[in-house]
Formats: structure tokens, sequence, C-alpha cells
């Protein structure tokens, strides 16, 4: 069943790969693709959903999303509507990354529904992981002071300009001062995975919090 | 949050967990879902036809007819479906609204019944979508105009009492709204016409005297044309002082163009008098009467036609200036190559390359005075070729200028519809947004008084406030929370945002409040110790009504909730406290630090009937501010006042 739907996103991809890089082509290839996704027995069997849930969430995405991949246009604009006050796009753009696992620009219905399985229903080990990831900008496994300090500032620019008490200039520097404390361990300047999952493991608040959307669907 | 994005309510709480390792503060509780039940679909039978969806569309917007329990009003027990006896075809865009968040109004519909639908359904016509919303808003103002119509062909125009300087303008602006307006509106004109026809007789030689040679009119009937002018100078100065008095800007009438054309007009006049019988002047004042010719344009006010013109010669500048342009190029370079060409000739009559612009501009724009030709060879090849372009560069730019004016004309008309429809457009989008924001403010102050009376739960157990509006509006207001608690900082309207500002930069004077600063500035590891540090400062700075106390100041801090076995503060604030030597002593949920707006001037002294078991008095509920027309109100908006008016 998902041979059939592979062969029009393969074929389609594969013709925007040897013609040139033109943006009529480039809007023709996303309108071409619709994607269809797995069959429901194979997403229940790879994820942790029922099958009604994932029936409830593919029907709210597909609503959103007629074409059935979210490119990340669409991905900022959603997301900005649940923070009115301030600027989600940077936060929605790291995001975007972290659900995109195979990277192609676009997050369907699967790339959906595993990361949601994760953060959701998965281990706390999972969760963490998930987290360092989202913090890794370039996934090389290291999470260094500059890609904190844009995750950072990303968190604090969805607050918005009209905060009590005002937002300072270095107020996300210092968080990230403060982060990098707890964190890092060796103090080598980096925070590697291993760190990160354990001192989140020894923080009860962080432990405390991990739980708190398990009843989401 | 009023699209059909509610769907995606669970990924967004879900990507929070991206904040909790690096968030400052513990997380609030999430708002529990009661409803454990299945997802169902409803039956509505419109006048026969059935339509289905599920319980959960129609709940995204529970201020609606739909979205509440007012629809059960329409349950029909034995078919057990909801029964509406309106009109089905306008019911399908309305039940697409729930489905698709974007609510269309259809082409074919009338506005008035469309608008009663709406009504109905209370779903307010302001959330039409973009797509359509330009097309309801013309139907709708053609509609009003047309009734506007109708109303003002069947009374009298009974006009609320003006004073006389309005009348006065009004009767010089619209020359129709009385008979004298329209005798000063004719004599006006006759006296322009008297005016610019004796300029031109003025020079007609008339009659010839044995005396001397024809002389022009002017000079011959100098006193019966000297008294004419006076007369129209006399009526001219009369109309343009009229005009002044009763216009309602001065300054501004002053600056428009016909005064400055009015103005014109008399001014020569005035200084002939003035310079009379002086000869070195004379030939400047000669000059000066050609103003005289300005009077012409005092027709503008009389003609519509001549108005447009103007205006819309106006808004062809640039296009007339491109035709200039490339003229004066073309002009530049026949006329060299004309000059080089005929220099070798003798008696050539083209001395110099300007004198060679005449005989340029005379070839191209094909009138051929023939008082300049050119007699060599080259010279005359040239001046075929320069002929010959010479219809193209003037014939080209013509047709081109002519289409852009009407399109421009036509553009202009919906340019400035646009304009005045994109204003309004902002604003939704602006209200939209601020009433979503609002609704998370307003939301909070309730939370905080539901978990006040919950945490009091057992002696009050029947003071139950009821849950605030939909569980998709809580669960978006913790995930809003949560954000606050990750950054430490919290949401704020934009009026105390800016006093907050302000009294941030007032508050590094004076010595009393440094302290609250500096702990402001610390960074706490966590930021409930740095809450308690502010508390016990602020009360002293919030006594000493500071720099900008003006009407309910409010501010937001901790708010202390204190279980019966705890004495009780002086301050007047309590607070859900999560310290660890503290989670013993109270018997309070921990993990929870919540927030709301003290008024600060009032004493805070309020007791309601419950704050008998609170030994800190709680605080009082300021007068809320009205929440913008949001989307989504919180019912719990009259529950809060309930509760503070006891």
């Amino acid at each position: 069943m998902d041979t059939t739907r592979r062969v029009s996103t393969i074929s389609a991809r594969v013709d925007a790969a040897v013609s040139s890089v033109d943006s009529v082509e480039d809007e023709l290839e996303l309108s071409a693709v619709r994607h269809r996704p797995e069959g429901l027995g194979q997403l229940e069997a790879q994820t942790r959903f029922s099958r009604k849930e994932l029936q409830i969430l593919y029907r709210g995405f597909k609503n959103e999303c007629p074409s059935g991949i979210v490119n990340e246009e669409t991905f900022k604009d959603i997301y900005a509507q649940f923070f009115p006050q301030g600027d989600a796009s940077t936060y929605a753009h790291f995001l975007f990354n972290a659900f995109d696992t195979d990277h192609n620009g676009s997050v369907s219905f699967e790339d959906f529904v595993m990361g949601l399985s994760i953060l959701l229903r998965g281990t706390i080990q999972e969760k963490l992981k998930w987290a360092f990831n989202l913090y890794d900008i370039n996934k090389d496994g290291y999470i260094t002071k500059e890609e904190m300090l844009d995750i950072m500032k990303a968190i604090y620019d969805m607050m918005g300009k009209c905060t009590y008490p005002v937002l300072k200039e270095e107020t996300p520097r210092q968080h990230v001062e403060v982060f990098f404390q707890k964190m890092d361990k060796n103090k080598d300047g980096v925070v590697t995975i291993d760190e990160f999952i354990d001192c989140c493991q020894n923080d009860e608040n962080i432990m405390r919090s991990m739980h708190l959307f398990e009843n989401v669907l | 949050m009023a699209t059909g994005v509610a769907a995606w309510l669970p990924f967004a709480r879900a990507a929070a967990i991206g904040w909790m390792p690096v968030a400052s503060c513990p997380m609030p509780v999430a708002p529990r879902d009661h409803r454990r039940r299945q997802d169902e679909l409803i039956i509505l039978n419109v006048s026969g036809r059935r339509f289905q969806t599920w319980r959960t569309t129609l709940d995204r917007y529970p201020d609606t007819l739909l979205g509440s329990s007012e629809k059960d009003f329409f349950y029909n027990e034995e078919t057990k479906e909801y029964f509406f006896d309106r009109d089905p075809d306008a019911f399908r865009s309305i039940l697409n609204f729930y489905r698709t968040g974007k609510l269309h109004f259809p082409r074919h519909e009338c506005i008035s019944a469309y608008d009663e639908e709406l009504t109905f359904f209370g779903i307010i016509p302001e959330i039409i979508g973009d797509c359509c919303y330009e097309e309801y808003k013309d139907r709708k103002r053609e509609n009003l105009e047309r009734l506007q119509d109708d109303q003002e062909e069947n009374k009298d125009v009974k006009l609320p009492h003006m004073n006389f300087r309005q009348t006065m303008w009004r009767a010089f602006e619209n020359p129709h709204t009385s008979t004298m307006a329209l005798v000063f509106y004719y004599v006006t004109g006759f006296f322009i016409a008297i005016s610019v026809i004796t300029n031109v007789v003025e020079t007609v030689p008339c009659g010839s005297t044995p005396t001397q040679k024809d002389m022009p009119c002017g000079e011959r009937y100098t006193v019966a044309f000297f008294c004419m002018d006076t007369a129209c100078v006399m009526i001219f100065t009369v109309e343009y002082l009229l005009r002044l008095f009763a216009a309602p800007s001065r300054y501004r009438f002053m600056r428009s163009v016909m005064s400055i054309i009015d103005v014109v007009a008399i001014l020569p006049y005035y200084i002939g008098l003035v310079m009379t019988d002086n000869e070195d002047v004379s030939g400047a004042f000669v000059t000066l009467r050609v103003f005289r010719v300005f009077r012409i344009f005092k027709f503008s006010r009389h003609s519509q036609g001549l108005r447009i013109l103007g205006y819309t010669l106006k808004s062809c500048a640039s296009e007339l200036g491109f035709l200039l342009f490339s003229l004066t190029m073309a002009i530049i370079i026949f006329a060299t190559v004309m000059f080089y060409a005929e220099k070798g000739s003798s008696s050539s009559k083209f001395t110099s390359i300007p004198a060679s612009f005449w005989y340029t501009i005379v070839t191209m724009t094909t009138l051929g005075y023939g008082d300049m030709v050119p007699k060599t060879i080259a010279g005359k090849i040239f001046g075929s070729i320069c002929s010959l372009s010479g219809v193209l560069v003037i014939a080209l730019p013509v047709p081109v200028i002519v289409s852009n004016f009407s399109r421009i004309y036509h553009q202009n008309q919906r340019a400035d519809k646009r304009r005045a429809q994109k204003k309004a457009r902002m604003a939704r989008i602006h209200l939209a947004k601020s009433g979503s924001a609002n609704a998370f403010l307003l939301s909070k102050r309730n939370g905080l008084l539901n978990e006040l009376l919950e945490l009091t739960g057992t002696n009050t157990g029947e003071q139950k406030l009821p849950k605030s509006a939909c569980l998709l509006e809580s669960q978006h207001h913790h995930l809003l929370h949560c954000l606050e608690k990750t950054t430490a900082h919290e949401f704020v309207d934009e009026q105390l945002y800016e006093q907050n500002y302000v009294e941030a930069v007032m508050q590094s004077f004076p010595a009393a409040r440094r302290e609250s600063v500096s702990s402001r500035d610390t960074a706490t590891p966590t930021c409930c110790g740095r809450r308690s540090k502010r508390n016990t400062t602020l009360p002293i700075a919030a006594l000493q009504p500071g720099v900008n106390q003006q009407g309910p100041l409010q501010e937001l801090s901790a708010i202390h909730i204190q279980c019966a076995d705890r004495p009780s503060r002086s301050t007047s604030r309590s607070k859900l406290n999560l310290k660890a030597d503290d989670v013993g002593r109270l018997n309070c949920k921990g993990g929870r630090i919540t927030t709301a707006i003290v008024s600060l001037p009032s004493p805070p002294a309020l007791t309601t009937p419950d704050s008998d078991n609170l030994r800190g008095p709680p605080t009082r509920r300021p007068p809320l501010p009205s929440p913008g027309p949001s989307i989504q109100t919180t019912t719990s908006s009259a529950n809060v006042v309930k509760v503070s008016a006891l």
C-alpha cells in the first residue's frame, strides 16, 4: 500500500532533482505531491496510539492541510495562532526541524504522529532525547551555547513585548548561563546527550513537568 | 484562537515539552478533561435537510448557538436530532464555518437574509474570511445607501440648526441647497464670464479715429473698461472675503488651490491701483495684467469636468514627464545632427544647436512651418529621418498616456476603496489577536479564583464557580501559562506594560524601591525565590503612591493564598508557595504558583464569605477592563463580577 504512495512522491522528487531549480517548478512539485499516509494498521504498530486516537489525529491534520503534508510556512502559521502576543516563527522553525526527521522540508502525517507518540506516550528517556534533538540545531550531538542562545531567544520571542517584568536584552543570555551551569558537568562548553539526560533525571521539577501532558489526547 | 487550528492544540501542547528542560519555574497543572466520552455525531435537521457533524466540531465556538447549550432548546426528543426551521442553503456556509474555521459569504445570497441567519446562530459577521469580506462589505454598504436614499427622498431636508457661518459655507460649496446659493452661483459665474470677455475685447482694435491708427478698444474706451474691471474685481473680492469668513478652517482654505487662484485673479488690479502712473514699472504692470487670465480658472468651481481634468493631469504627471523626457532626448539628438550636417552650407539658418531645436520640434510634430529648411543632401536625409521618427516618438506615448489615464483613474478609485477597507481589515486582525490575548489574561484572573476556591474546597464546597468557557480554551491558556513559567515572565496587556515600563525607569531613583529593582535583577535559580523577595518590598512601594498612579493602577504580583493553619501576614497578598520548607506546613496542592492582578491604591480589604477561612484578606477584584469583542469570550466574566460584589 505504501509503495503506491511512494511512487508519486519519489517520481516528483526525482524530477525536481534532475530539472533545474526554478520557483515555478517548485510550486508545481509541492502542489503535485498529494501525500497519503501508510495504512492505519501499520501506524498503529509503529506508534503508541490506538486506532481511534490515530483517526482523531488524522482528521484534524487533514483538515488543516488537505494536501497531506505540512510545509514550513503553514507550520509557522498554525503555531503562531497559539501565541498571539509574540512572534512564534523562530521557535516554530526549530520545531519543524525537530519533527521533520528525514529533512525533506515537509512534515507528513507519519512524521507528525511519530513525534507526537514520543512526546505524549514515550518514556522519559525518549522525551529527553527528543528535547535534546530539538536544542541541537545542527544535529551534531552537542549543544553549544550559541545553539542554546538561539533556542532561548526563540522562546522569549514568543512572549512578545508586553511582559512583566519587562524583557531585557540579556535575559535570554542569562537564562542560557543558568542552563549551562546546571547541565554542563565537565565544563567543556558543550552539553552532550548523556550529561543532559543525567542532569534532567536528577532534577525533580523537570521530571514532574515531563508528565504534564500525558493525557493530552 | 478562533480558527480550525483547534485540532492542532494537542500538538502545540505536546511540543511544549521542548520548554521543560529550560524552564525557570515549575509548571502549572494541566486542566483536567472531565469528558472522557467518545466523540459522537449529532444530526442537525434544518428545514428537512439533515446535516451531520461531530460534537467536537460544534464545540469549537462555544459562544454561538450551536456551540453552546442554547441548541438544547431545539432538541427533538423523538427523532433525537436538533431541528431548526431556517434556510438550509444559508446554513451550509454556517456549518462550514465550524468545520473549517472560515466563514464564507455565498455570492447569490441576499445580504439581509444572510445577516439574519448569522444573527440567529450567534455568529458575528466580522469574522467573515478575507476572501469574502470585501464583497460582503460592498453589498452591505450598497444596501445601506439604498435605504438611505429612500429615506432622504421621503423626508424634507430639515437639517439640524446650523449657525450662520456653517449655512453660508454649505451654500458656497453646494449651490443647490437654497435659492440664495443658486443666485450667488450664477451671479459669480456671470461676472467671471464678463471679466474674461472684457480682457479679450480689450485688445481688439476697434474702429479707427481720424487722429491715430487702429488702437485696441482698451485704450479707446479706457474709462468704460476700467469701470467694468473694477466692478468685477469688487465682486470677486467680496466673494473671497465671504468664503474666507465662512470657511470652517481658515488656514486650510487659504492653502487650497481655488483660493490661490482667486487671489491671483484679483491681485493685479490692486497692484495696479497702487502703482499707477509710474513709468518705470509700467512694463511690469502690463505683465501683471496677464495674470488676469487666471480668472478663467475660477470656472472650475462651476464645472465638475474641469476639476476632474485637473486631477487626472496631476495623477498622470509621471507619464507626461516621461513623454517630455523622451521628446527632449530625440530633439537634442536630431538638432545636433542637423546642425553638423548643415554646417557646411552657406546662408544656413542652422546657426547653432539651440537654433536647430526649433526646426526639430516643428518637424517632429509634423508642423513644418518652413521657416527653416535643410539645404545639403545630408541635411535633407537626416531631416526626413527626423520627421519619420517624430511621428513614432509622438504617436506612441499618446495612446499609452490615454490608457494610463483611464487605468489610473479607475485604479485610484479602487485603491482608495481598498485603503479604506485595509484599515478595517487590520483592525479586525488586531482585534482578533488582542481578543485572544485578552481572553487569556482574563482567564488568568478567573483561573486564580477557581483555584482559590478549590483550595479552600472542603469548607466552601457548594460555592463552585462554573468552569471557564470551554476545555479547549482552558487548555490553550494552560499552554500560555507554561510558557510564562518557562521564561519567568508574564503576559501583560499593553497599558500595564507601558505603566510598568515607566515605573521601572522611575523606580531606579527612590531609595525605597531600590530593593525591588535589585531583587528583580538578581538571577536566582528559581523564580520562586525572586518572587518572595519582591513581595516583601513591594508593599512599601505600593503604599507610597508613586509618580504615575492615575486611576486604578494594576500590578501583577504573586498572590498568596494561605491555608488555615498559617498565621496571616501583614502584607496584603497571599502566596501559594512551593518552597521546600513550607511544603510540609501547607496542605495545599504543591507545584503551583498562581498569579493575579492586584489593585494598589485601594485598601485591600474585601471580605467574602469564603475568606473567613483565609487568614489573609484576599485582594479586591479591580474593575475588569472589558475585553475587546473577542471571538471566544469567557462566560465566567459575569461570575467574577458576582464574587467581587459580595
